[in-house]
């Protein structure tokens, strides 16, 4: 069976890609660029949170610490250094890799639940650093960032524009996750969370995979952080607050843990759904997230992506 | 009077905020612990059954005018109940799953609750009078002793090494230290294991709510008073290991000083030294101090 289909089934995920890729290039005519924009950052953001929890098993309770630490530091270079929008992007990128890398080192020595709270701690750590210093701007955060010029060349303040270069860096940020996933470092990653002492026995160092794994992640929320100050123009104290570590594992929860679409479905979701109840419904927006939360740990483990990739497999059987 | 260049009424006053702290870190992360080890599901909802103890209190008293005393004992006994009831209808579907859901369940609970009291409460607290009897306090010469304070002292101690010889001492506890051991060998011998788990889940609920009662005429009573105090608990959880119920204690009341000291002589850090003592922990006895190797 597993021939005959799996040609096929490569052609049908390449139409979906191009298909989705295209759509993308089109939809700032149809929708509001800046809910684009966001939309995309959060799904890049939990594309990488996906690759941690969803390929390695590592749940971090902690992300938002490289979103907002990306974020502060494009926007600090952007704004008061004065370098161009790509050079502030690739500074947070690099400045999230190496928290991740610190963080990483701490947190795989322990598993499991310990793995969770550590990166929390640390998150919650850099959340008083950036809250205590001033560089940062306190409980004001960091204001007043100007999108500039990418490469010197292309005027940013254009929304079109910048959702262009937001469109790319998800695109990027996203071909690498799925190149990772799919080399074998992807697999020897799932391996280590299926059967860790199996691992071990087949001669891999667990621990540097796991460290790999996480400095990739977070980078690549480091990515999504600070493309996001440059959209918004600012970055805000809630980006390194444990909410937003929580609402990713949320986003990634509802569009499907350890799918490669799954997060990206999952934080359009939320982010739409916030969005729309903002005004509605004010602090229930908290309890319906709570409640989302829930009801996926309840009866929804799959996620709306796994619930329709098992749906199409019970129909392929048949 | 002057200790290594400070007041000695500072140091002791902030020596003592820090043993309240601590007192809190003790009890909860008590919780924390004893959960941990028959459920093995880390209640991130801790915090939040601790801020719902507190409003119990307060609101007891003043929509029903039911004093402290009652409500100190009455508030946990809700709290408690509210998590039979949990882990009767949720956290028991969970325990053949990875450990992970549990954590995820529960921080969705601490979101539904947290929630629920910032859309009636807001955010900007609400204050809880100290009762008559501990009201005033006591010169001791060197600092002002407030007498709640030193009521909240002792009785979490009480609380935290009764639940100690509860559980190395008593016939209950014995079942409690067998399950977490080994609960189907235990199950086996005729023990009902699901109960001790329901039974173990509501006590640790009800002692956070027991401290979220103690801390009402302390801090502000206020909808976000668990979150924050939660994560560091988690901190004191990592620092302490979870194998060991007096190092729980040890450990809570040990970081709660430290953190007290450190606001005498480098305030900035006092929010963050929790966090810088975890991480040289892991460095250099990743098990916790008291943690068995994992």
């Amino acid at each position: 069976m597993s021939t005959a289909s799996q040609p096929t089934a490569l052609i049908k995920t390449e139409v979906l890609y191009t298909g989705l890729f295209l759509l993308g290039l089109i939809a700032p005519f149809a929708i509001y660029p800046t809910f684009l924009m966001k939309l995309f950052c959060f799904a890049l953001f939990a594309s990488a949170f996906n690759l941690l929890l969803g390929f390695a098993g590592l749940l971090s309770f902690g992300h938002a610490a490289f979103l907002g630490t990306a974020g502060y530091v494009c926007g600090l270079m952007v704004r008061d250094v004065g370098v161009t929008p790509e050079i502030g992007i690739l500074a947070g990128t690099v400045c999230a890799g190496l928290l991740g890398w610190v963080f990483g080192i701490l947190a795989i020595r322990r598993t499991g639940i310990y793995f969770a709270m550590i990166t929390l701690a640390l998150a919650q750590m850099v959340y008083f650093v950036v809250l205590q210093i001033k560089a940062t701007g306190g409980e004001d955060g960091l204001q007043g960032v100007p999108r500039g010029h990418l490469f010197g060349l292309i005027d940013l303040s254009d929304n079109i524009a910048m959702y262009y270069l937001v469109y790319a860096v998800f695109s990027v940020g996203f071909f690498i996750i799925y190149r990772t996933i799919h080399s074998p470092f992807g697999q020897i990653l799932k391996a280590i969370r299926e059967n860790e002492p199996r691992a071990i026995s087949l001669g891999y160092d667990v621990n540097k995979f796991k460290l790999m794994a996480f400095v990739i992640s977070a980078s690549l929320a480091g990515l999504a952080g600070a493309t996001k100050t440059l959209i918004f123009q600012l970055a805000s104290l809630s980006d390194v607050h444990w909410h937003t570590s929580g609402e990713v594992v949320l986003m990634t929860l509802l569009g499907g843990l350890g799918t490669i679409l799954g997060p990206a479905v999952g934080s359009a979701t939320i982010v739409t759904l916030q969005n729309e109840l903002a005004d509605k419904v004010g602090s229930w927006v908290t309890v319906i997230m709570g409640t989302i939360f829930v009801v996926c740990v309840l009866a929804f483990r799959r996620g709306i992506v796994g619930e329709i990739q098992a749906l199409i497999q019970r129909a392929g059987i048949r | 009077m002057e200790i290594f260049g400070v007041p000695s009424a500072l140091l002791g006053s902030q020596l003592l905020v820090g043993l309240i702290n601590g007192s809190f870190y003790a009890v909860l992360s008590l919780g924390l612990a004893i959960i941990f080890g028959l459920l093995n599901i880390i209640n991130f909802a801790h915090g939040a059954q601790y801020m719902m103890g507190a409003f119990i209190a307060w609101l007891a008293l003043t929509k029903l005018n039911i004093n402290y005393w009652v409500a100190l004992i009455a508030a946990p006994m809700l709290v408690g109940l509210f998590g039979v009831i949990l882990e009767r209808t949720m956290l028991r579907k969970l325990y053949k799953l990875d450990h992970l859901y549990g954590l995820l369940l529960t921080f969705g609970l601490a979101l539904i609750i947290e929630g629920i009291f910032r859309d009636q409460f807001g955010i900007s607290g609400e204050s809880y009078e100290v009762p008559e009897a501990l009201a005033g306090g006591i010169n001791l010469g060197f600092m002002f002793l407030p007498i709640y304070r030193a009521w909240v002292i002792v009785a979490s101690l009480t609380v935290c090494f009764g639940t100690w010889y509860m559980i190395e001492k008593t016939r209950l506890g014995a079942y409690l230290r067998a399950g977490t051991e080994n609960s189907q060998i235990v199950q086996a011998l005729g023990i009902n294991v699901p109960l001790l788990i329901t039974f173990t889940y509501g006590y640790g609920v009800a002692l956070a709510a027991f401290a979220g009662v103690l801390a009402a005429p302390i801090f502000q009573v206020n909808p976000l008073m668990g979150s924050n105090l939660i994560i560091v608990v988690f901190a004191v959880v990592v620092i302490g290991g979870m194998g060991s119920i007096l190092g729980s204690i040890v450990t809570g009341i040990g970081l709660g000083l430290i953190e007290g000291l450190t606001r005498v002589f480098y305030p900035e850090a006092s929010a963050v030294v929790v966090f810088v003592i975890m991480v040289i922990v892991l460095l250099l006895r990743p098990a916790g101090l008291f943690g068995k190797a994992a």
